[in-house]
C-alpha cells in the first residue's frame, strides 16, 4: 500500500489499473478526461498490460465495451453527461446479455441550460437500464468501489453491469489523500474475469439475437431477479473488502448516528460529508439527528431502509437532481419505499448546475426536517436566488 | 492463402459446407441471404459473427434458433464497426485468432453506422465489415436510405404527384470507405460468382481493415419476381448501376468489365420501383451512368460510351445531382 494525494478521477484510474482491466474504450468529456488520460498513460508507459481503443463517440465507447465484454475479457470505461446520454441506447445491452461491464460516471449536469458542473440528473434517468448504480462520497471510495465493483459485477450470482457515481470537479479534480493498494492484495481480492458465455468458435453461441415474446417476459423476470440478487453479493463484498483492505463502506447504504435518532436527512454523494458535519453540531446541543447515506440507487435498498428508519418521526431526502414536476428521483423511490410507514417524509433539492451546497443549506435541512413536516406537493429549494418555501 | 492461388479460384473451389444454415426466414429469392449463405461457406468456422438491426438480424436468428453454425451476437444498428473492434480486442487480449465480421445492411452501413464504421476504418481494425446493400431500409418496409438510387419508389420517396421516388443519386460509399486507406476493399455481385469468390477469399486472408460491399436484390423492396434475383444483380453490373472492382496495396481496378454499356432500362423495366420513372428521369438516370461508367472504365475505353454523354461531357459538376452529368 502507497499513499497518494490524488483526484478521485486519477484515484479511479490507479483502481482499473490495479484490476488488471484488459480493454479500455474511451471518448473524452468534462470532468471524466483525467481518469482516461492517466489510464492511456499507464498503457502507453507499459504500466498497465491493456488495450485502449480510441472510440469516435461514447455509442461507439459502450459498443466496443460490450463487444469486449461479451469476448470474455475485463472491460472499463468511463464517461459523463452527454456521453452517458449519448450511450443510452447501448446501457440497455449489458444487463440483459449479462456482461459485467464497469463504467465510472463522473456526475455533471445535462442538456440545456448547459455546464460542465455537478448534477446527478445525468446518471438518475439510466437507473432505469437495469445496470447497478453506485454513488460515492470522496477519492478513497471512488477507488474502493472500483475494485468493489468488478468484485460484485462478475460474482456469477450477478453478472450485471455495474456504474460507479461521484461529483463532478468536487470529487473529480479535487485531491485527497488516497490510500493506493498493492497489487497482492488487489488480486488476493479480486479474482481473474471468469466469463460465463463467449463468442468463441470453439463453442458457437448464439447471443443476444431477437426475442419473441414467447420468452421475452422470462428474461425481463430474470434480470429483475439478478439486480435483487445483487442486494446480499454487494453486502458481502463489503464485507470482504473490509477484511482485505480494513475498510468498510456498508455496501447498499451507510448509516451514521441513526440508532436514537429521531429524524434523519438521507443523501448521496459528497452532500453526505457537509451533512456529516451538520449532524455533529446538532448533536453537540442534544438533538436527536441522523444521516442515512444512500449508496447505491440499484438495487434500491428498500427493506434495509425500511429497517434503519423504523424509529424514525421524519426523514428528509436530498436530491441533486430533479425529475422535472415536483420531487428529485432519489426521493420518490424513498417515498415509495417508505409509503407505509407513517414517517413524515420531505425532499430537498439543492446544488443543481454545481451550485455549492453549503453548511449552511444543510444547517436549513434539518431544521426543516425537525419540524416534521411531510411534503405533499413539491420539494424545498435550497441556496436558490429566491427561495420557495 | 497466396495471392497466386486466390486469383485462381472459382465457384468450384468453394466450400459446400454451410455456416449459414436452411430454416432462415427470408423471403424466397433474397439477395442478402444468398450472399450471406455463400460468404459464410467462404469464411468457414473460425469466424465470429456481429449482426446489427437489418433484415438478417431477423430472418438470421431468432431465439431459441439460429441459422449461423457459428458464434453470433446482435446489439443494435449503428454500431457495427464498434462492436466488432471490441470483439476483436478481446480476441487478441486472449491470444485468439478468429475472423470477426460485421453484416450490415445499406442504411446500418451508408446513414446511421457511417460514424462507427469510420472510426473501425480509421483504427485500422482487423476485421472484415461487410455491406449488404439491397438499396433501402427493408426491415422497417422498404424506406429510402443513402443506397437508393435515383429515380427509385421506397416508402419515404413514393411517386407523388409533384415529387416522383428518390431525388438524389446513390451515395458513393466506397470512395468514403476508400478515403480511409482499408487494407482492403471490394465490390461484390452475387452474379459474377468466380470474382466473388476471389474477393471474399482475398478479405480473409488479409490483415487489417477489410471493406467488403455487395449489392443483393431485394424481392419486395425492388419489386420483382423472386426467381430474377440473379438477373436482376448481373443486369447491375451490365448496365454499369453496380461496378465491380477492388483496391488494396495502395492500387484500384476493375475486376469485371462488361463487354458493352446496356441501357439502364434493361435494368429498370425488371423492377416495379423504377416503373414510375418518367424518360426525363431514365435520360438524367442513363447520363449519370455514363459518367460513372467513363469513370470507373476510362482506361479500357476509348471513346465515350453512349452519345448522350460525349453531347453533354463538357459540363462541370457543381454539386447539384442534376447538373453537369
Ligand atoms: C437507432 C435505431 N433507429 C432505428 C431502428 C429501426 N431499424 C431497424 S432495422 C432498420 C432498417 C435496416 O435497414 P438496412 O440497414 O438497410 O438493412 P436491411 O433491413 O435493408 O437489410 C431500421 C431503420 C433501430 N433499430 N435503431
Ligand atoms: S425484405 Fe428484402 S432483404 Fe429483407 S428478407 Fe425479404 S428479400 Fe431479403
Amino acid at each position: 500500500m502507497v499513499v497518494k494525494v490524488i483526484s478521485a478521477d486519477h484515484a479511479v484510474a490507479w483502481a482499473v489499473r490495479l484490476a488488471k482491466v484488459e480493454v479500455i474504450p474511451a471518448f473524452p468529456i468534462t470532468p471524466q478526461t483525467l481518469i482516461m488520460e492517466l489510464l492511456a498513460e499507464f498503457i502507453n508507459d507499459g504500466e498497465l498490460d491493456a488495450e485502449f481503443i480510441a472510440a469516435e463517440s461514447e455509442h461507439s465507447v459502450m459498443s466496443v465495451a460490450i463487444g469486449a465484454s461479451v469476448g470474455g475479457v475485463r472491460t472499463f470505461t468511463a464517461s459523463s453527461s452527454q456521453g452517458l446520454a449519448l450511450m443510452h441506447e447501448m446501457l440497455y445491452v449489458p444487463p440483459q446479455v449479462r456482461l459485467p461491464i464497469v463504467m465510472v460516471n463522473v456526475n455533471r449536469s445535462l442538456g440545456a441550460a448547459a455546464g460542465i458542473w455537478l448534477e446527478h440528473n445525468d446518471s438518475m434517468p439510466e437507473r432505469e437500464s437495469g445496470w447497478l448504480q453506485c454513488y460515492v462520497e470522496d477519492n478513497q471510495e471512488a477507488l474502493d468501489m472500483v475494485l468493489q465493483a468488478y468484485r460484485i459485477a462478475e460474482d456469477e450470482r450477478v453478472m450485471l453491469p455495474l456504474m460507479v457515481c461521484l461529483d463532478g470537479f468536487v470529487l473529480s479534480h479535487t485531491v485527497e489523500r488516497v490510500e493506493v493498494p498493492g497489487q497482492e492484495e488487489v488480486d488476493y481480492f479480486l479474482p481473474r474475469f471468469r466469463p460465463c458465455v463467449t463468442l468463441d468458435p470453439s463453442e458457437p453461441q448464439l447471443i443476444n439475437p431477437i426475442v419473441p415474446p414467447d420468452y421475452a417476459m422470462e428474461m425481463r423476470y430474470q434480470l429483475d431477479r439478478a439486480i435483487d440478487a445483487s442486494r446480499r453479493v454487494i453486502a458481502e463484498v463489503d464485507e470482504l473488502f473490509g477484511r482485505t483492505f480494513g475498510r468498510r463502506y456498508g455496501g447498499l447504504l451507510q448509516t451514521y448516528k441513526m440508532e436514537d435518532a429521531e429524524y434523519a436527512l438521507l443523501s448521496l454523494g459528497t452532500v453526505t460529508t457537509t451533512a456529516r458535519a451538520v449532524v455533529d453540531e446538532l448533536r453537540s446541543r442534544g438533538e436527536k439527528a441522523g444521516l442515512i447515506k444512500l449508496r447505491f440507487m440499484r438495487p434500491f435498498p428498500e427493506k434495509e431502509l425500511k429497517e434503519v428508519t423504523k424509529d424514525l418521526r421524519s426523514l428528509g431526502v436530498f436530491d441533486r437532481s430533479l425529475s422535472m414536476n415536483g420531487f428529485g428521483p432519489v426521493f420518490t423511490e424513498v417515498r415509495g419505499a417508505l409509503s407505509s410507514s407513517g414517517i413524515a417524509l420531505s425532499d430537498h433539492i439543492g446544488g443543481l448546475g454545481g451550485r455549492d451546497v453549503t453548511l449552511e443549506h444543510i444547517r436549513e435541512i434539518y431544521s426543516d426536517i425537525a419540524l416534521g413536516k411531510a411534503v405533499q406537493d413539491g420539494a424545498n429549494w435550497y441556496g436558490l436566488r429566491r427561495r420557495r418555501k | 492463402m497466396r495471392e497466386k492461388e486466390v486469383e485462381k479460384l472459382t465457384i468450384r473451389d468453394v466450400p459446400n459446407k454451410d455456416y449459414f444454415i436452411w430454416g432462415h426466414g427470408a423471403c424466397p429469392g433474397c439477395g442478402v441471404a444468398i450472399a450471406v449463405k455463400n460468404i459464410m461457406r467462404i469464411l468457414g468456422p473460425e469466424t465470429i459473427v456481429y449482426v446489427p438491426a437489418s433484415c438478417l438480424v431477423v430472418f438470421g436468428a431468432q431465439y431459441p434458433f439460429s441459422s449461423f453454425d457459428v458464434p453470433y451476437f446482435f446489439s443494435a444498428f449503428e454500431n457495427t464497426g464498434a462492436v466488432i473492434s471490441g470483439i476483436k480486442a478481446a480476441l487478441r487480449r486472449k491470444g485468439k485468432n478468429a475472423l470477426v465480421v460485421g453484416l450490415a445492411g445499406d442504411g446500418g452501413t451508408y446513414d446511421i453506422g457511417l460514424q462507427a464504421l469510420s472510426g473501425a476504418a480509421d483504427r485500422g481494425e482487423d476485421v472484415l465489415y461487410l455491406c449488404l446493400d439491397n438499396e433501402a431500409y427493408m426491415n422497417t418496409g422498404i424506406q429510402m436510405s443513402g443506397a437508393t438510387p435515383f429515380g427509385a419508389w421506397t416508402t419515404t420517396s413514393p411517386i407523388g404527384k409533384k415529387i416522383k421516388g428518390k431525388r438524389r443519386f446513390k451515395k458513393d460509399l466506397d470512395h468514403i470507405v476508400a478515403a480511409h486507406d482499408p487494407a482492403y476493399l471490394a465490390t461484390l455481385s452475387i452474379a459474377h460468382f468466380n470474382d466473388f469468390v476471389r474477393k471474399v477469399e482475398r478479405a480473409k486472408a488479409i490483415a487489417g481493415f477489410r471493406f467488403l460491399h455487395v449489392l443483393t436484390p431485394c424481392v419486395p423492396g425492388w419489386k420483382y419476381e423472386s426467381s430474377r434475383t440473379l438477373e436482376i444483380a448481373r443486369l447491375a453490373v451490365e448496365t454499369g448501376m453496380w461496378t465491380l472492382f477492388e483496391s488494396y496495396e495502395n492500387e484500384s481496378r476493375v475486376t469485371y468489365k462488361p463487354s458493352v454499356m446496356q441501357p439502364v432500362t434493361e435494368y429498370l423495366k425488371l423492377q416495379g420501383r423504377f416503373s414510375n420513372m418518367t424518360e426525363e428521369d431514365v435520360n438524367t438516370l442513363q447520363r449519370w451512368l455514363c459518367m460513372k461508367w467513363w469513370i470507373h472504365y476510362k482506361d479500357q475505353v476509348e471513346a465515350p460510351p453512349c452519345r448522350m454523354f460525349e453531347a453533354e461531357r463538357p459540363l462541370a459538376h457543381d454539386g447539384d445531382p442534376l447538373h453537369g452529368v
